[in-house]
């Protein structure tokens, strides 16, 4: 179900200097696999009636579970639930009975000092993620969670290890997550941040999260090793967090693996251990205090019972999953004859359904992408597919020059009106007929000398002549003149089928 | 059927007879003049009267207040109170006021009760003896120098003493039940799930129950139908609705199969209290039940299993205790220095004890062994329980090994203690309900519990045995105890 | 008999449980738990195979609340609880690191 290595790696580096494990010249493979943490999009907090909302006064929305008030119960969210399992369902994993588990461990924005999660029985187990790329990434695991308070570290310029106190909202404690963990099928930085992409959109659209990176609903941590290429096994990982970005997760990873090259290149070992990104610097380092050794005592939730979703409401939810980015791609791959790969971009811009009812009002397919690629990146707005098609076929009729079609599109699209509309009102309308032939004939006189060439010369001959006549009569016609209409009227003064 | 002294003022301000007021004075009065037992955390005086005074208006209204309308009612110092203290008797969460009630607080304020205090007990319910309490012990009405047995003993001396008609306590391993045997009064653990947890503070989540203690069984069926319910805020709350017990109160136990669970009638129980126990037996039998003996294997790991389960979850639910959002902060340069320090300062031995054993049963490496291997001889215990309901209705067994013992007898050796609850602990692995119900006195006219089980939801039939059993004992006097060196114990129910 | 917590152990399940102990307490809280826990091996003498675990004594399943958002709680009420605030949030010392 994945794309395992042997050939799928795109990014390869070759060690610096040699080391025990790593001869000279080891090429290196990166291993990564990616957690993905969603904020859900729900009214409330995952076990409790206060609500979920982001931003706003510090600590104003808490209430007492959310809290961990001595005495108070959590309440399992149905919407949550539901969330999680169209998610579960669009990564095509098995939906099945799950309890919740109690990891524990201290830190002040964790108001119980234990966070409620799934352990060894998770909602969501399996599934693949595709990328558009085709690649297929697999999936282990979405589990539901609570999410943890903000703390805010004050003095020390703002840095952790520097502060001189910290400041906790507990707004967002009890957020529902679902957190996503995938193997470690991907090979570089740039099938990390494919890989991210993806599942955003996807998160999308089933409307299980907002995906906003940059405000903490979609949180991203790293787990990266490297191996000589072609080696079946995997190194020692190290867990990146703090990735607040895709550019982020990009550099991160790339930083970290170099790092642990650099290690294994002389001789060292890569020491197992969660490291934090520091955008500033571009640099990961370890964080502190292990010794502890993160024993999390995990054991299950004694509060929570077990949850079994009714198979016919699994159904339900099914049924109403919109469809996803892979299926659009696929759709649209197949009504174009075009790569998945290359409609990707017009996926993500929400212009599949465009381009899908263009093709099918008779567009040519190449011409309605090369548009929505190159001339709609900031929106379609008020274009109507019907009237996408008509100027592809006025384009390709010749009724109208690029450098028209492409004032003629941008006026569509703020204006909603059809092409023919926009054209006449800027003047861009052919020369009659009539009109043309006078033009055209009027030019064969002033050029007898070239005409002859064109009527009598080589296929080369013929063609540069043919240009020539063409440019003439554009010349004359401020460009207005349609170009097959020109083709056609020398084709016959010529007496050839065709020039 | 003789109502008890809690039915009896309900009864009385209902028809308008007395006013709830006087009823809340004379428990106030009690407990100023008990003040040397150390029942009570905190007493809420003046919002008991202006309660008491809301209640008389209602009646004279013409307002029906409700099944407890003007029955005083303490609460052990666990279950959230909103506006007063709840300290679970420890210096961690002293003078912790939560901004929210209990559901069964809530419940009680339906009908008609009136809060009159917080009760002393084992710091976060650790304990038998109340002995771990940060503020002190409290003492055994029936005498000063002798425990009220624990967690709930604030509770029990309530009660015993005739400071209260009716207390709330929790029972996680035998703590509502032990300490009513020891102080002479009947005390409740109800089917695991029929009585909210919401608002009682955590010791073993999978454990706890809060319930009733009273001076009759009636008393404590009324106080225990009062709480019973399905609570949403509580996802291990039973929805099957909750049946009227008035049958069960009044009935006979003619036929009744009540089975003597051997192996908690053996080695380890005084003879004292086996020989109330078997006068209990025969009594049950002279009234026409069909008693027999029956084995619970399993019973008598029941006690390992609990003393891994309870610390394990107790250990994760008091992490909550920190220093960052209530309760007590030691201040220290750093925040995980304030956590160490806070917890260390305001954490007493007994639960320190047990957080560490907890965490130790649930760590890397000893999960199996330990919490893993209980969770089965829970299995085994509800399995074996299972097979004794198939040929008894009720089971009976002694409630506490031994009569109130004198104060630091066993706080030496935390085991010694910790065997206070062989009795009692199978019911709450189980989740099974269970009453002790004072069945006459032992060796030095201490009062002796004896024990009635029931399968889960088996309130009914577990009542049906209690009430005939207080109707069964000679020379009968469900009245309060007079607290020896207490100095005047005034009765609270005297018309 | 195999010592079944040690003095170490203790050191690791106090650091754990955010507690801290004297070497007199750490002496005497050591033997105390072996105490225990020896006394828990009684259940070695069970035969546990194939015995599943009971987390929950009484089979409650599927409790779901509905998505519906409810008045939280008013803030300065929670926060004259705390021992330490500041701008409407909870005032900690430093937090050295990151949560684990
Ligand atoms: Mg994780
Ligand atoms: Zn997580």
């Amino acid at each position: 179900m994945s794309n395992r290595p042997g050939g799928g790696a795109d990014i390869v580096w070759e060690a610096g200097s040699p080391g025990l494990d790593a001869p000279a010249g080891t090429e290196w493979e990166m291993v990564i696999g990616l957690e993905v943490h969603a904020e859900l999009l729900t009214r409330t907090k995952l076990f409790s009636a206060s609500a979920n909302s982001f931003g706003g006064e510090p600590n104003s929305h808490i209430d007492p579970v959310c809290l961990g008030l001595p005495g108070t119960l959590p309440v399992l969210n149905r919407h949550a639930v539901e969330l999680a399992i169209r998610v579960g369902l669009a990564l095509g994993a098995e939906v099945q009975p799950s309890i919740f588990a109690r990891k524990n461990y201290y830190y002040p924005d964790m108001p119980k000092n234990y966070q409620i999660s799934q352990y060894d029985r998770p909602i969501n187990v399996g599934g693949s993620l595709e990328l558009p790329s085709g690649k297929v990434v697999g999936i282990v695991r979405a589990h539901l969670e609570e999410d943890t308070g903000k703390s805010t570290h004050v003095g020390g310029a703002g840095r952790i290890d520097d502060a001189a106190w910290s400041l906790v909202d507990y707004n967002r404690a009890g957020v529902p997550l679902l957190e996503i963990v995938s193997h470690p099928d991907l090979r570089s930085a740039a099938e990390a941040r494919e890989y991210v992409t993806e599942l955003r959109a996807t998160l999308l659209a089933v409307g299980a999260s907002d995906g906003k990176m940059e405000e903490g609903s979609l949180r991203v941590d790293a787990n990266v090793s490297v191996r000589p290429l072609g080696s079946p096994e995997l190194g020692t990982r190290c867990e990146i967090k703090n990735v607040n970005s895709l550019r982020s997760l990009g550099r991160a990873v790339t930083f970290e693996a170099r790092r642990q090259i650099e290690l294994l290149s002389s001789g060292e070992r890569v020491t197992q251990q969660t490291r934090h990104w520091n955008e500033d610097t571009g640099r990961t380092s370890a964080l502190r205090s292990k010794e502890e050794a993160t024993d999390y005592r995990y054991f299950p939730e004694p509060d929570l019972v077990p949850l079994a979703p009714d198979p016919a409401w699994i159904e339900q939810i099914r049924a109403g999953l919109p469809l996803l980015p892979r299926q659009r791609r696929h759709r649209l791959a197949a009504a174009t004859g075009q790569p998945p790969a290359r409609l990707a971009l017009v996926v993500e811009r929400g212009q599949d359904e465009l381009a899908l009812e263009a093709t099918e009002a008779g567009a040519d397919p190449e011409a309605v992408l090369k548009h929505l690629e190159q001339n709609l990146a900031d929106g379609t707005d008020r274009l109507t597919a019907a009237g996408l098609a008509e100027l592809i076929t006025m384009e390709q009729s010749g009724e109208l020059t690029s450098n028209q079609v492409k004032e003629v599109l941008a006026e569509m699209v703020t204006s909603g009106e059809s092409p023919a509309t926009v054209a006449r009102r800027a003047g861009f309308e052919s020369v009659g007929a009539g009109e043309l032939a006078g033009v055209v004939d009027r030019i064969i006189g002033e050029h007898p000398a070239e005409w002859q060439r064109l009527c009598a010369g080589d296929d080369r001959e013929r063609k540069k002549m043919r240009g020539f006549f063409t440019g003439q009569v554009m010349r004359a016609t401020k460009g207005q003149a349609n170009g097959r209409d020109v083709a056609a009227l020398l084709a016959d003064r010529a007496g050839t089928d065709g020039l | 059927m003789s109502p008890g002294p809690a039915a009896a003022i309900a009864a009385a301000v209902r028809a308008g007879e007395r006013s709830a007021a006087s009823a809340v004075q004379e428990s106030l009065t009690a407990i100023a003049a008990g003040a040397d037992l150390g029942a009570f955390n905190a007493v809420t005086a003046e919002a008991a009267l202006a309660r008491a005074e809301a209640i008389d208006s209602a009646v004279a209204a013409g307002e029906d207040p409700g099944p407890l309308a003007g029955v005083p009612v303490a609460l052990k110092d666990n279950i959230c109170t909103r506006g007063t203290p709840t300290t679970c008797s420890s210096r961690i969460l002293e003078g912790w006021e939560p901004p929210y009630d209990a559901t069964v607080v809530d419940l009680l304020n339906a009908a008609g009760a009136v809060v009159v205090g917080k009760t002393n007990m084992d710091e976060f319910a650790m304990g038998s003896s109340t002995e771990n309490s940060a503020f002190g012990p409290t003492r055994n009405p029936h005498d000063p120098g002798r425990v009220p047995g624990g967690s709930s003993g604030g509770s029990a001396a309530a009660v015993a003493g005739g400071l209260t008609p009716l207390a709330l306590a929790s029972d996680t391993g035998g703590s509502i039940r032990q300490p009513a045997a020891l102080c002479g009064i009947v005390g409740m653990k109800p089917t695991y799930g029929r009585v909210s947890r919401y608002g009682l503070v955590a010791f073993a989540s999978s454990l706890d129950q809060i319930g009733p203690m009273a001076r009759t069984v009636t008393d404590a069926a009324l106080l225990y139908s009062v709480i019973a319910g399905h609570d949403p805020l509580d996802s291990t709350s039973i929805p099957e609705p909750v049946g009227n017990l008035n049958g069960a109160l009044a009935g006979d136990v003619d036929g009744l199969r009540v089975g003597i669970v051997t192996e908690l009638c053996g080695e380890g129980i005084d003879g004292d209290v086996l020989a109330r126990l078997e006068a209990a037996a025969g009594a049950l039998a002279s009234a026409g039940a069909e008693v027999g003996e029956v084995s619970v294997p399993a019973a008598v790991f029941g006690l390992s299993a609990y003393f891994l389960i309870a610390p394990a979850e107790a250990s994760s639910n008091l992490a909550r205790y920190d220093g960052v959002r209530y309760g007590l902060r030691v201040p220290a340069p750093g925040a995980v220095d304030m956590n160490v320090a806070t917890r260390t300062a305001g954490f007493g031995d007994e639960v320190k004890r047990r957080i560490m054993l907890g965490s130790f049963a649930l760590s890397a490496g000893y999960y199996e062994a330990y919490y893993g291997k209980a969770l089965k001889v829970r299995t085994l215990v509800m399995r074996d329980f299972a097979a004794a309901y198939e040929r008894f209705d009720v089971l009976l067994a002694p409630t506490s090994p031994s009569v109130a013992f004198r104060f630091g007898e066993r706080t030496a050796n935390p085991l010694t203690m910790y065997l206070s609850d062989v009795c009692t602990v199978a019911s709450n692995l189980a989740g099974h309900p269970a009453i002790s119900v004072p069945f006459g006195s032992g060796a030095d006219g201490l009062p002796v519990g004896v024990q009635v089980m029931a399968p889960a939801l088996g309130e009914d039939v577990m009542f049906r045995a209690a009430a005939a059993l207080e109707r069964l004992l000679p020379g009968t006097q469900p009245a309060a105890a007079r607290a020896g060196s207490a100095g005047a114990v005034t009765k609270g129910t005297a018309p | 008999m195999a010592e079944r917590i040690s003095r170490h152990d203790v050191v690791h399940v106090a650091w754990l449980a955010r507690l801290e102990l004297s070497d007199e307490e750490l002496e005497r809280f050591t033997s105390q738990l072996a105490d225990v826990l020896d006394h828990a091996a009684d259940v070695e003498a069970l035969d546990l195979d194939g015995v599943p675990a009971t987390s929950h004594p009484y089979p409650v399943g599927n409790v779901l609340r509905d998505d519906v958002p409810e008045p939280g709680l008013d803030r300065a009420e929670v926060l004259a609880q705390a021992p330490e605030t500041e701008a409407g949030q909870f005032r900690v010392p430093p937090v050295r690191g990151e949560a684990p």
